[in-house]
């Protein structure tokens, strides 16, 4: 515990660099992706134009795009912003998917049923649509909250100031404790995260909580059934 | 209807977002604002290499810099000179601690000055094209070597670079610029005629690892720096180098010309007046070795040393 | 643009796939290194990891341990991983053969939890009265589990084991900078080397690699579904959201 109890200082800051450069990328990616899935829900093409990019972006390696943003997008080399928008590609690539699946799975009776009662379709989509997807919605946060922070550290490799020197600090002294300790900061951040989500998802969607049995009641656990099910990544 | 209680939840949960919003904007290290323009007397944001001795040097840089009120930032740990030089064209950093010949070597990779004069001497036109300069070196080097353990040495009568043909073919291991630099594999060819050897590319630059391959024998020969600690705990051989392959590698400030002024200067320039070799080995053995200290904290305790603090 | 045709300029020049080249060429061996060590993981981690989703999702227990335990494994950041294996490892192996050890385990734990997941989501969404009715008919537990739950569920299986194998190349591309070979020596030489074409070279050949790997998977998964069962019909209820779509896997490497 020596090296931890020297350090405080030093994990104060690389845990607040990090969960700085986690934040961004998450909410950024619930903005963007949330127009993306409403857009891939309107047509069968659109739909598959949505799932692919999101497929192929998902698939890039992270290690050479963030070396390879600046070029594309004209920052300086150290700037934290690579990492973000990096952050954000990947999180928008799993995220449109869920959104797009997420609206999808509002029943379409429902859906009528409320233009036949009178809602606008801007009031629709916000007053309906939108809460009976928020569970499944936020099963798709949580995910990229998950992915987001366990990514950050990569971003060592070119400079980012976040707990990933931990690790590469760590095995170039030697000190496994800082390793763990960088291990066990992760870990606890995307706990964290997972918590405060679920926490908004409770506020904002309060009519979950009951205890009816059945397939709501599943959906009463936002996430944690979703996120066992295997993702079929790229099929239409 | 019951709006009040649902508002209210609706509130509660913009005041979360809201907060950790907040949380993100309000820093000193805000992602997507603009960087400053930095200007003469700006802030000098110090940067360094990714090994500990490269952290230690800025370290001690930047806690003399501030000392003296700069304003100053560090951003550490960045890479090899291939993403540092790039950093300092950009303006991301505006000084590093950096070592004279491999940074000529990166200029100009036919370089021929060898003494440290030399090389200093060619520096200043070489980085003059990125509104680069450099100012005093330090007595202290550390350069790369062409490092056997005892009993490989021993055993094949290895003391000089150009007995290595002895041990051909051989594995060498090192960080993966050595494959093409004028000192590196090309060297060993052209210098020494050594031409038989494996290339094992190791990511550490002469850390830990490298020294295990060497340890293990999974490499016979590594590129392992002079000042590290290693050398002296593994009982290692350090070949020597009778043409010169390998330049002068004093430790030299490398900064932007927009960041110069002469208290600038002054602070550095005391720097490397008092800075050797032996510092550098014992320091590194501060941090890498047993004790594991931090490298700011080996810094600081140099600086008060020497009085420069 | 520029950078891509440079790029695949890079890729495609012949001596670049030259045998016996210095590391990180040709481009071949760190190619066939990198499909070794996703294969070989793979197979370890399926050894471990089906067989034990199968038994919780045929006995229907143990289901709050697998959310968790997948949740957690997908929260652990792998470059942390890796190195923290490679420094245990380090302690005991030699330097050729740590890397290899300590990633491959890593490589194992970062795949356990889709596979697990699949397994386990697959035969949960085997209608029970398919079941049921296998169970009246006299099939034994193990018969109706290799019978009729794991065909039914083989796309979701396959499934997840797609999710782990792309996860597995993403992760294997971050493993040279822990001393082992693949496709990420030539990224990671070319971020050492401020060479673009090898940087983005290398980013090609890899996400080439995982589509085509992902196309693969898609294709089986394809032909595995049971004809007449549609994926997405609502299953009468066993545990099932019957409507509840796939989410996404975390993005780790």
């Amino acid at each position: 515990m020596k090296w931890t109890r020297e350090n405080l200082d030093l994990i104060r800051e690389l845990t607040f660099n990090h969960v700085q450069l986690s934040i961004l990328p998450i909410v950024l990616s619930f903005v963007i992706a949330l127009p993306l899935g409403w857009l891939a829900n309107r047509n069968r093409v659109l739909r598959s134009v949505v799932i692919t990019v999101g497929s192929l972006l998902y698939t890039i390696p992270s290690l050479p795009l963030f070396v390879i943003l600046p070029l594309i997008i004209g920052t300086r080399v150290l700037d934290a912003t690579n990492l973000v928008v990096a952050l954000t590609i990947y999180g928008v690539a799993i995220m449109a998917r869920s959104a797009a699946d997420a609206l999808a799975s509002v029943d379409k009776t429902t859906i009528d049923a409320s233009t036949a009662v009178g809602y606008s379709s801007t009031a629709r989509f916000l007053r309906v649509e939108l809460p009976l997807a928020g569970p499944v919605l936020l099963a798709g946060i949580r995910v990229v909250s998950v992915s987001t922070i366990a990514l950050v550290s990569v971003g060592v490799i070119i400079g980012s100031q976040n707990l990933g020197y931990l690790f590469q600090n760590g095995k170039q002294r030697g000190i496994l404790e800082e390793v763990i300790v960088g291990i066990l900061i992760s870990l606890l951040l995307a706990l964290i995260f997972d918590l405060v989500i679920v926490l908004i998802g409770r506020l904002l969607m309060p009519w979950n909580q009951s205890d009816r049995g059945g397939p709501s009641k599943r959906i009463a656990v936002p996430g944690a059934e979703s996120q066992l099910l295997a993702p079929s990544p790229g099929d239409t | 209807m019951t709006y009040s209680p649902r508002l209210g939840r609706i509130g509660a949960a913009v005041a979360v977002l809201g907060l950790a919003s907040a949380l993100a904007a309000c820093s000193s290290d805000d992602p997507t604002a603009p960087s400053d323009e930095v200007a003469s007397g700006e802030t000098i944001v110090v940067g360094s290499f990714a090994f500990p001795e490269s952290e230690i040097l800025g370290e001690i840089y930047a806690q003399a810099l501030e000392a003296a009120d700069f304003d100053v930032e560090t951003k550490f740990n960045i890479g090899p000179r291939q993403q540092t030089i790039p950093a300092l064209q950009d303006g991301s950093i505006n000084l590093i601690p950096e070592y004279n010949g491999n940074l000529l070597a990166f200029y100009n990779v036919d370089y021929t000055e060898r003494t440290t004069e030399d090389v200093d001497a060619a520096l200043v036109d070489a980085v003059a094209v990125d509104e680069l300069q450099v100012l005093d070196s330090a007595a202290a080097e550390d350069k790369d070597a062409y490092v056997v353990t005892r009993a490989t040495a021993e055993a094949n009568g290895l003391t000089a670079i150009g007995d290595l043909s002895a041990l051909e073919p051989f594995k060498l291991g090192a960080n993966p610029q050595f494959g093409e630099l004028g000192y590196g594999i090309p060297g060993l060819d052209s210098v020494y005629g050594v031409t038989d050897v494996e290339f094992v590319p190791i990511e550490d630059f002469g850390g830990p690892d490298t020294v295990k391959a060497l340890v293990d024998d999974s490499v016979q020969v590594a590129d392992i720096y002079t000042t590290s600690p290693a050398i002296v705990t593994d009982d290692l051989v350090v070949l020597e180098d009778p043409e010169s392959m390998i330049s002068s590698q004093n430790v030299v400030p490398l900064l932007s010309d927009a960041v110069y002024s002469d208290e600038l200067a002054d602070v550095l320039n005391a720097i490397s007046a008092a800075l050797t070799t032996e510092d550098l080995i014992a320091l590194r053995d501060r941090v890498e070795g047993d004790e594991k200290a931090s490298a700011a904290t080996a810094a600081e305790d140099w600086l008060k040393d020497n009085g420069l603090l | 643009m520029e950078l891509f045709l440079s790029a695949l300029r890079w890729i495609f020049d012949p001596d670049h796939w030259q045998s016996g080249s210095i590391s990180p060429l040709p481009i071949q061996d760190r190619f066939l290194e990198h499909l070794r060590y996703t294969g070989t993981s793979m197979a370890i981690a399926a050894v471990i990891a089906l067989p034990l989703g199968f038994f919780i999702g045929h006995y229907g227990r143990g289901r709050q341990f697998v959310i968790t335990f997948t949740g957690a494994m997908r929260a652990l950041p792998t470059l942390g991983l890796l190195y923290f294996l490679l420094m245990v490892f380090g302690y005991w192996l030699s330097f050729d053969t740590a890397p290899l050890v300590g990633s491959t385990i890593a490589f194992v734990i970062l795949a356990i939890p889709s596979m697990l997941a699949g397994a386990y989501s697959g035969l949960e969404s085997v209608d029970r009265q398919t079941i049921d009715a296998a169970r009246a008919s006299g099939m034994t537990e193990w018969q109706i589990l290799v019978r009729v739950e794991i065909p039914l569920a083989l796309p979701l299986i396959v499934g997840g084991v797609r999710a782990a194998a792309l996860q597995v190349i993403a992760t294997v591309t971050i493993a040279s900078y822990a001393g082992l070979g693949g496709l990420g020596r030539i990224i990671t030489s070319g971020i050492g080397l401020n060479d673009y074409d090898r940087i983005l070279g290398g980013a090609l050949l890899v996400t080439a690699l995982a589509l085509v790997v992902d196309g693969l998977f898609a294709l089986v998964q394809r032909v595995t579904a049971t004809p007449g069962l549609s994926e997405h019909r609502p299953a009468a209820p066993r545990r099932t959201i019957s409507r509840s779509p796939r989410p996404r896997t975390p993005k780790i490497a």
